[in-house]
């Protein structure tokens, strides 16, 4: 008997837990082929852990208010590359810089988190198709303001940011002097291994920041909306704007994040940047074992781990195993996009099968009343 | 009583209505599109060529935009997932060629083809939708994503061998664009062409659309394509009437699947080249949102939607870069372009009607 239930338990665990098993078969599968040294393949975990931890932070409090994966974090992307564009213009380098764009993508990220956060108070039950068009909608107004409005109607100082017709900004902004100045603050090395102490520490306080959040009464808030959102409304709790603030939040993060993520990378694609970085978060997230109404801080630590992982091996273990890199590179973003596409399998799955359930609950319910009647 | 109500209405009332009717984006864009025809001439544009333009894009297009209808009918929402289709379209294509056919009948073979395919997948990712009614549209989404990226490394690993499609020095994989001009390139718009001027009309693509269309149209009123419409507009009555909701489903995705793989043939054959890897990736948007601007809602279409969505849309996309660019030289075309589809879908996600279900 107790055998029988921990077996069954073991089971549940292998099923809850499939897909950063999956992840951890593939990876244990391609790391002999590929044969990278252990300090190289730490040193990589490492600066991608720093570098997309605090991206991947800003998609838990939108989960937690029942809105799905906000797709709409492009939004905040954006705003850290209006706000970066800005720091590398006024030539504000280093710790100023990230700082001032950090401060700069604020407001961006509120206003433009604002509007999204309307729109999807608009399309409730449909956020998440919602959230994913409206980064498209922005990507065009992005360009529109980038591309045409930087240098005509906002003012752009240095010709190296301009491109050579007079207005919009060049398809790269040159970051090389703002690169990795927050990782080197700090950075302690461990037999090999660069450890950028800075930035983990602002990623250990964000995550602190959000333990703390979920106990006041907004994230509480919060969570009976993503729970049930009329109870919650007969509770006395203001959905929509609770909904709001959550998706605010994010993209405010979102945006604080990008200027992490580009100060790590030290260049910056103006008009590509962020329309990946929202697939690819959303996708370690999933990797690391959270799903569309449930995600934790293990979920992002362990996602970013187990998905960049396998991103620094696939191409490497496709070069190795078919003798052509292109394939190991098609091979991983085939793997972001099937990780998502299962995991909302399985929420919808599983939440047709909630809703069956209750279903048969009352039925049943309805037939003793039925029978105590008689 | 309520007959002299309504003769009672003021005429602004009634325009009021009409305006409602037709919704207000739709509205803003067939205005923009005539200003556009409007100002054209005065640009040094030639009008005859920018109609020439939107005809020859409307052919390509317009039955891509048709493989949404039998979806949007069954209730399962706009097909975001018309690329399991295009793929389906794709293999039937390449197989064609590799299989050593030429002009007209490689454009049939093509079909032929990718038919089977197209079932298959069809009854797959209709069996898939099935099972997640509610959420399709996202899932749609990334079943097309992971479906097109799986796709990705099938090009290059499938033994094609014909020098046309493959990369010649590698041997192995086809190449990302190949011109068509030997085998379909043209076979339908070339077909009774029609040339007056520089007006030039590509009737055999026409007409093969509107055959589609007829089709479309004939199937939507037999027996299985009321029951369609039925399960469309409530699942819960249509079952109650005895009507299988599941399997009807299966058979709109299946439709649609196919009428997206014979779409991208289409569209291949006007445009002269077939495209593989991320090109199905930039299909699926445009198609959507032509079909919503042309008036339909998440889960009404028609064939007048499509034609009229499918002019409008082709109609910006092809008048505003030539014209912006006489105008002021400036091209703003391409995000005029995301900001109108991407729009135009936001709207239509957003309006209170269409979320209830």
């Amino acid at each position: 008997m107790n055998k029988q239930s921990s077996g069954k338990k073991a089971l549940n665990f292998l099923g809850a837990n499939s897909v950063p098993i999956m992840f951890i078969v593939i990876i244990a599968v391609c790391i002999p082929i590929v044969g990278f040294s252990p300090t190289f393949l730490l040193n990589e975990i490492v600066t991608r852990l720093s570098r997309n931890a605090f991206l991947i932070l800003s998609l838990l409090i939108p989960i937690m208010a029942g809105m799905g994966l906000n797709f709409g974090m492009t939004l905040g992307a954006m705003a850290a590359e209006i706000a970066l564009i800005f720091t590398s213009d006024w030539q504000i380098w280093g710790i100023p810089g990230i700082v001032l764009a950090m401060i700069i993508s604020i407001p961006i990220s509120a206003v433009l988190g604002l509007l999204c956060g309307k729109i999807l108070n608009a399309a409730k039950g449909r956020e998440m198709i919602t959230s994913y068009i409206i980064s498209f909608f922005m990507n065009g107004v992005y360009q529109l303001v980038v591309l045409y409005m930087m240098g005509s109607i906002i003012p752009i100082i240095h010709n190296n940011i301009k491109l050579p017709r007079g207005y919009g900004v060049r398809s790269s902004v040159d970051l090389t002097r703002i690169r990795k100045s927050l990782d080197n603050l700090l950075a302690i090395n461990i037999g090999g291994v660069r450890i950028p102490m800075a930035t983990i520490l602002i990623i250990v306080a964000m995550c602190l920041v959000i333990i703390w959040f979920r106990r006041t009464k907004l994230g509480q808030d919060m969570r009976a909306v993503g729970q049930d959102m009329e109870v919650a409304r007969a509770a006395g709790i203001d959905v929509e704007r609770t909904r709001l603030i959550s998706i605010v939040i994010s993209t405010v993060l979102a945006g604080l994040g990008m200027v992490i993520y580009l100060q790590n990378m030290g260049d910056m694609a103006t008009y590509s940047s962020h329309s990946q970085i929202g697939m690819f978060c959303i996708a370690a997230l999933l990797v690391g074992g959270a799903s569309v109404d449930k995600a934790s801080i293990g979920n992002v630590f362990l996602g970013v781990i187990l998905f960049h992982t396998m991103f620094i091996l696939a191409p490497a273990a496709g070069a190795k195993i078919t003798g052509n890199e292109v394939i190991g590179e098609y091979f991983r973003v085939f793997v972001s996009y099937g990780v998502i596409t299962v995991a909302l399998i399985m929420y919808e799955t599983k939440k047709r099968r909630e809703k069956a359930g209750i279903g048969q609950q009352l039925a049943a319910a309805q037939r003793e009343g039925g029978v105590t009647r008689a | 009583m309520s007959e002299q109500i309504r003769t009672d209405d003021s005429i602004l009332v009634r325009v009021h209505r009409a305006l409602k009717d037709f919704g207000v984006p739709r509205l803003i864009i067939a205005a923009f599109l005539l200003l556009m025809f409007i100002v054209a001439p005065f640009t040094g544009v030639n009008f005859w060529s920018q109609v020439t333009n939107v005809f020859n894009r409307f052919s390509w297009n317009a039955v891509l935009v048709l493989a949404m209808v039998p979806m949007v009918h069954s209730g399962c929402g706009l097909n975001f997932g018309l690329p399991v289709g295009i793929i389906a379209g794709l293999l039937g294509a390449t197989l064609s060629i590799e299989l050593g056919f030429t002009g007209p009948v490689s454009f049939l073979m093509a079909i032929v083809i990718s038919t089977p395919f197209a079932i298959l997948f069809g009854a797959a990712y209709g069996g898939l939708l099935n099972r997640i009614k509610g959420g399709e549209m996202m899932i749609a989404t990334y079943v097309g994503f992971s479906v097109i990226s799986f796709f990705c490394m099938m090009w290059l690993v499938l033994p094609y061998k014909k020098p046309d499609m493959a990369w010649g020095f590698e041997g192995t994989g086809l190449r990302t664009t190949f011109p068509i001009d030997k085998y379909y390139g043209g076979v339908l718009s070339n077909f009774l062409k029609i040339e007056i001027g520089k007006l030039v009309i590509p009737t055999g693509a026409l007409l093969f659309f509107a055959l589609l269309a007829f089709l479309m149209w004939a199937f939507l009123h037999t027996k299985t394509g009321t029951a369609m419409t039925a399960v469309g507009s409530n699942a819960t009555f249509a079952r109650a009437a005895g009507i299988n909701v599941n399997r009807i489903r299966m058979l709109s995705v299946v439709m649609s699947t196919w009428l997206g793989a014979v779409g991208i043939l289409v569209y291949e054959q006007g445009f002269g080249f077939v495209q593989l890897y991320n090109a199905p990736f930039n299909m699926t948007l445009p198609a959507v949102s032509a079909i919503l601007i042309g008036g339909a809602t998440a889960n009404k279409a028609s064939i007048t939607n499509v034609i009229i969505g499918t002019i409008l849309f082709q109609g910006i996309v092809t008048m505003t870069p030539t014209v912006m660019n006489g105008l002021i030289n400036l091209d703003i075309s391409e995000v005029l372009r995301v900001v109108v589809s991407n729009g135009m879908i936001l709207y239509a996600l957003t309006r209170k009607t269409e979320v209830s279900r």
